[in-house]
């Protein structure tokens, strides 16, 4: 009996692959690998196309950084947060405010978004894990509106005229305020964070954190405290993407409210959803996806919200699993 | 063992479990029966702590445990299975194990290295999929298996977690006459190893396994004793088994 748990047990040691599938190896790959060179191709070419800009994808990057974080909490933990874009303002404020006082230092910027993003999701996490369902999605959009209004009653920093950041967070070792340098440092953060989720969620923790979307009473059954582990996972989430928000005031170089409505919060959502929820990367195609149609769309009418709601809604009808599920897919339809 | 002390529990008007005093002994194998609505499920809630009672107590190897929230009831040793099916239906059934072996090898709180290629979660959870004859399906996603495969798994789960007692709601529900078989020989095999409360619908799995037997009707115990003398016993007769 011994011998044969022992020869059963190698075949279940096995740790969960990054890109999932053999498909979803190549296209998510071959997708991260574009998404690097075209923009650095299109620069030193001189192409001077919208779609494929430095500024562009530099943007959709933190965005995608921000999915990403979403993602951790809602598609792997279940906690369908509808205040994410909060810590995008948190972020980006503590940019701006050092800023605009006289400090100038990144190893101060970009420490301070990640942990007042992370102090932010403990207090608003604290008490909104005490509730359920659509409660906690109203509270943890209530909260996020707070601190909209927050930031909109700040007079001395622009109030909702906003605030602009004079020079970009000064890091010694790179120039940021070269566009490349902060594309180069927004794409490493975005593996950076891919990666850090794909450890975490696979992790002990991250199987409990699964365990609670997956059944919360079984789990406290089995002897965990689920409110503690759900509550790590959403500071977790809040301090990366205090990161994005930090990256996006830099690349934007001016801050506002706006950045944290409520319905940006909606529209992290709604990447995380289209990508495929409790995927690594669909965060990502997500991001791309959404960003791009919504540039093209906006190209052609003013009334682009139109045509671009209804293809939202047709992807999440039609997609299963979102791009993610498309591309693990692959050539295989069943 | 187990010691339930005057127990009351009301919904609104409804008194769902009325004054419940029993005594279960270390090492035996104690059932619940009782019809339909008698309040076997509120009863097992206040047990592992889903519901808290309205009065009396719940006194756990000496320990007083009424108000200690589900979670640390499992750390003094109390598992429970449910009545209706409770695993993690996206993970496999060795993940799902391994989850509730892992509730009890120290805290969670490790973020980094992966959780899946951790012998000391794998190899526990293998061992206790192999007593309960799912080793072989060990790496099928739980959604994907059958209902009375799901209630092995379930039976697993709770076992994973090394207790010393186990809560047993209906483990046989909507189960086949050969799988009840199978779950009879599996409870079987935990007897004097575990000690266990198991409240089921099923009277030929009672009758064979219980050590004692206690009646619950309308939140009352109205009998407990050894299954020949609950057989024999007229106010069972009458309220429970009918005239059979």
């Amino acid at each position: 009996m011994t011998d044969t748990i022992s020869a059963r047990l190698d075949e279940h040691l096995r740790a969960p692959d990054l890109f999932g599938s053999a498909s979803g190896r190549i296209v998510t790959l071959a997708f991260m690998v574009i998404l690097l060179c075209v923009p650095l191709a299109a620069h030193f070419l001189g192409i001077r196309l919208q779609l494929v800009s430095l500024d562009f994808i530099t943007r959709i990057l933190c965005l995608a950084i921000a999915a990403v974080s979403l993602n951790l909490i809602l598609g792997f933990g279940g906690m369908i947060s509808f205040g994410h874009a909060a810590y995008i303002g948190i972020g980006a404020y503590c940019v701006g405010i050092p800023a605009y006082h006289g400090y100038e230092s990144g190893w101060l910027h970009f420490p301070l978004a990640i942990a007042a993003s992370a102090l932010f999701a403990l207090v608003t996490g604290a008490i909104s894990l005490r509730t359920k369902g659509v409660y906690f999605i109203m509270i943890t959009m209530a909260f996020a509106q707070m601190g909209y209004y927050f930031f909109l009653s700040l007079d001395e920093y622009g109030g909702d005229d906003g605030l602009t950041i004079y020079s970009r967070s000064v890091l010694d070792i790179i120039n940021i305020e070269n566009k490349m340098v902060l594309f180069l440092l927004t794409y490493t953060c975005l593996v950076a964070s891919i990666y850090a989720v794909y450890r975490i969620v696979n992790s002990r923790f991250g199987m409990v954190v699964r365990g609670c979307q997956s059944n919360e009473t079984r789990m406290k059954a089995l002897g965990y405290n689920t409110y503690a582990y759900k509550l790590t996972a959403y500071v977790i989430a809040g301090g990366m993407c205090g990161l994005a928000g930090a990256l996006l005031g830099n690349f934007t170089t001016f801050i506002s409210p706006d950045m944290m409505g409520w319905s940006r919060s909606g529209e992290l959502m709604f990447m995380v959803i289209l990508g495929g929820t409790g995927s690594l990367f669909g965060p990502v195609f997500g991001a791309v996806t959404f960003v791009f149609i919504e540039e093209v769309l906006s190209s052609f009418t003013t009334y682009w919200a139109l045509p671009f709601g209804v293809l939202l809604v047709l992807s999440v009808l039609f997609i299963k699993g979102g791009l993610n599920g498309l591309i693990q897919r692959g050539w295989n339809r069943d | 063992m187990l010691d339930i002390q005057g127990l009351k529990k009301s919904f609104g008007g409804v008194v769902a479990t009325d004054s419940v005093t029993l005594g279960v002994d270390a090492g035996e194998l104690h059932a619940i029966i009782g019809p339909n609505g008698a309040g076997k499920t509120t009863l097992i809630a206040q047990l592992s702590g889903d519901l808290r009672p309205d009065a009396g107590h719940v006194v756990f190897n000496g320990r007083d445990i009424t108000t200690v929230p589900t979670h640390r009831r499992s750390h003094f040793g109390l598992a429970r299975s449910f009545q209706i099916t409770s695993v993690f239906m996206g993970l496999s059934v060795i993940d799902n194990v391994a989850l509730a072996v892992q509730a009890h090898d120290g805290h969670s709180f490790r973020f980094w290295q992966p959780a899946t290629t951790q012998a000391r979660l794998r190899k526990p959870a293998l061992e206790v999929l192999e007593k309960v004859g799912l080793a072989s399906r060990a790496g099928t996603i739980a959604s994907a298996m059958s209902h009375g495969e799901r209630r092995q798994l379930e039976i697993a789960m709770a076992l994973a977690t090394d207790p010393t007692f186990l809560l047993l709601d209906e483990p046989m529900a909507g189960m086949g006459a050969e799988e009840s078989a199978a779950m009879v020989s599996i409870l079987r095999s935990l007897k004097g190893e575990k000690t266990i409360l198991l409240v089921e619908h099923d009277m030929d799995a009672v009758f064979a396994l219980a050590d004692r037997i206690s009646v619950l009707v309308y939140g009352r115990i109205i009998a407990t004793g050894k299954p020949e003398d609950i057989r024999k016993n007229a106010d069972v007769r009458s309220a429970y088994l009918g005239e059979a």
